[in-house]
């Protein structure tokens, strides 16, 4: 390979992570679709999370101020991350910590392995954190002989049930509390047999079952929501406490963070802290944040590694129009409002990233030939561009990608047809007076014929009129 | 050509043309008066009990939260006065983490909080320690001055020092994870006291 192509802008790889499923988007929704329980547990949990999110939004006399200098921080970063980066790993390691730079998936993994293989440990414990999941972490560590323990409820949730995410936030939003207690009673060690479905009683089980694994694992792998350029602080957004367990207890931090985390000032965390909970949990502010500044002596983890991951975004990046996709600071208010996604779910995306800015960033980070049904995942209603914080144009963005995606040749073919029989008058008026005649053969949504079956699968086709325009312009 | 070398290549690459700099527009309020009212009322609504008391009072405050014999964390330089003779002082002398973990609470003073997102900030100075201590015991008193309140969070940004520690605390531990409603009480402390001074 040549030093230019190395250089080039560059998708994620394929056979590591979590950014391809295995089916279209269809195919695999037509199933989602069929499970009755996911759907009441969906309708559910995004009603409850967007009466909470206005709630509060609405208490904010500034919120457009607010998304407009999201928006432009982000839009900034984007425009110098080179040097936002460089000027990060400059204060992180001026602050005692390490820097690693990972041009994709595998790279990555092969440093994270490495570094927790140099601590002499085979258990590492995880907070939520959507990056390592994209790059499949989990799975490299368990093929190196360590055991990945994830955290977060949900999480746990998910890694006890040998399930798959399904939300960026609540990854287990597919879940009820009645099927979470099974999966507890089925999976935890040591649980309590006399456990109930109540809420408060599923959190105290998992406040005993992680105790014991956060006072002994020396190791801990986090992400990140913000990095400070100016001053090197990484911050950590969340709710349980399990995020703080293992950014202080551990001797060993490892933070896996894409590029594109990095804010230039401290002060544009003002901006990010008052957007992120409210349009996430609906919360004025999550329940704790922590944020640390390289190692501090006598005070949380004395070995500090940040490994900054491309993985795909350097291609994003180079999409004049798609790099807004690199915007998201992964709050899930575009998940919350969206009406396919509320039906489907999260895994009928195939990719860690689901809802509308998974649509928009999966396809980007693989090469859209690799998510070619996801842009079309959506009915372009623009619920998401309203509710994003920092102002991505989900619409615009998916309209894009399908003009990039793999067309069928016969879409192409009736298209020029259509627009000959447009230009020519006669051709038109005799294609006008044609589709009476199927008035002759069908019924309303009674669909086309193959091949054009595919369009009318999921569409009503109209009823042609008793007359055409002209037909009734003629006759007056 | 190191990763190091490849990413960077990549997104200058990537910025080829180089997009036009950006400004961006800081219109949203930065200055606003302080509501200690709303402090409490912001605390209170996520479950964290508030006791407006005088400074006198912090010791009898703390004895009539805690039970007789309670062990309680002390950070290094944390005002003797506040903790009373009903409770068993476990100072901060390199404890381990067990020991933290087996005490009933700790009590700390704090650095910043925030009215509007009913907010506590730790950072780390001698009066509240190590982060890991006001982490395991399973309840938490905080004590904070109306002096160290502030409106908002671009205020709060701007009195801390980013090379400290931060903690922000809002409300005790909790959860949405579950069916997306706020369920308090996984990981960190359930039970969080706020002491506010005047």
């Amino acid at each position: 390979m040549t030093r230019a192509f190395l250089g080039m802008p560059t998708t994620a790889p394929r056979g590591v992570g979590h950014l391809r499923g295995e089916q279209t988007f269809p195919a695999a929704a037509r199933q989602a679709l069929a499970d009755p329980q996911l759907r009441r547990n969906l309708g559910h949990a995004t009603a409850t999370i967007r009466a909470k999110s206005a709630g509060v939004i609405a208490e904010v006399p500034d919120w457009e101020q607010l998304r407009a200098a999201g928006s432009a921080i982000k839009a900034d970063v984007l425009a110098r991350l080179p040097e936002l980066l460089e000027q990060l790993e400059d204060r992180v390691s001026a602050a005692g910590g390490v820097v690693h730079w990972a041009a994709d998936a595998n790279e990555a993994n092969a440093i994270v392995v490495d570094l927790v293989r140099a601590t002499g440990n085979d258990r590492v414990i995880k907070v939520k954190s959507m990056v390592t999941q994209e790059i499949g972490l989990n799975e490299a560590l368990e093929a190196a002989g360590i055991a990945p323990v994830e955290t977060d409820l949900a999480e746990l949730i998910v890694q006890l049930g040998e399930d798959r995410p399904s939300h960026i936030l609540v990854p287990a939003i597919h879940r009820n509390r009645a099927e979470i207690r099974e999966i507890f009673l089925r999976a935890m060690p040591g649980v309590d047999p006399g456990l109930t479905d109540e809420p408060a009683v599923l959190a105290a089980a998992a406040r005993r079952f992680l105790r014991q694994t956060f006072l002994s694992t020396p190791v801990a792998v986090s992400g990140a929501n913000f990095a400070v350029a100016e001053t090197g602080t990484l911050a950590v957004v969340e709710s349980e406490g399990n995020g703080r367990m293992c950014l202080t207890l551990p001797r060993t931090l490892i933070t896996v963070m894409g590029v594109e985390k990095v804010v230039p000032t401290w002060r544009d965390l003002e901006v990010f802290l008052q957007l992120l909970p409210r349009a996430s949990t609906g919360e004025r502010m999550n329940p704790y944040t922590s944020m640390w500044t390289g190692v501090s002596p006598g005070d949380g983890p004395q070995e500090f590694h940040l490994v900054l991951l491309d993985n795909g975004r350097s291609a994003v990046l180079a999409d004049e129009v798609g790099r807004q996709a690199l915007h998201c600071i992964r709050c899930s208010a575009c998940l919350n409002v969206c009406p396919v996604y509320e039906r489907t779910g999260g895994h009928a995306y195939g990719s860690v990233y689901p809802g509308p800015i998974g649509a928009v960033l999966s396809p980007q980070l693989t090469g859209v030939a690799d998510n070619a049904s996801l842009p079309y995942a959506s009915s372009l209603c623009g619920a998401c561009y309203d509710a994003c914080p920092v102002k991505i144009n989900i619409p615009e963005l998916l309209v894009h990608l399908r003009d990039q995606a793999p067309h069928p040749r016969g879409e192409s073919a009736a298209m020029a047809a259509a627009a000959y029989a447009m230009d020519h008058p006669a051709l038109y008026a005799a294609a006008q007076r044609a589709t009476r005649l199927s008035r002759l053969t069908g019924r309303r949504g009674r669909g086309l014929p193959p091949p054009l079956s595919g369009w009318t699968a999921s569409r009503d086709l109209p009823e042609p009129p008793a007359q055409t325009f002209r037909q009734w312009w003629a006759s007056r | 050509m190191t990763a190091r070398e490849v990413i960077l290549a990549r997104l200058r690459a990537a910025l080829d043309p180089a997009p036009a700099p950006v400004e961006v527009p800081r219109e949203y309020r930065r200055d606003a008066p302080v509501d200690l009212d709303r402090l409490v009322d912001r605390l209170t609504d996520y479950r964290a009990h508030v006791h407006r008391v005088a400074e006198t009072a912090v010791a009898d405050t703390v004895a009539a939260i805690l039970p007789t014999g309670a062990t309680v964390v002390v950070p290094p330089a944390l005002p003797p006065a506040w903790l009373p003779a009903t409770v068993t002082a476990r100072p901060d002398d390199d404890l381990d983490n067990r020991q933290i973990a087996a005490a009933d609470a700790v009590i700390t003073a704090a650095a910043v909080a925030i009215a509007d997102t009913g907010t506590v900030i730790l950072d780390g100075s001698p009066d509240q320690g190590r982060r890991v201590l006001s982490l395991l015991p399973d309840l938490h008193i905080c004590v904070i001055r109306a002096a160290q309140v502030v409106a908002g969070v671009p205020q709060a940004l701007a009195r801390l020092t980013s090379h400290r520690p931060l903690t922000w605390i809002s409300g005790p531990s909790a959860t949405s994870d579950i069916e997306l409603n706020r369920v308090e009480g996984v990981h960190g402390p359930r039970t969080l006291h706020l002491i506010l001074l005047p």
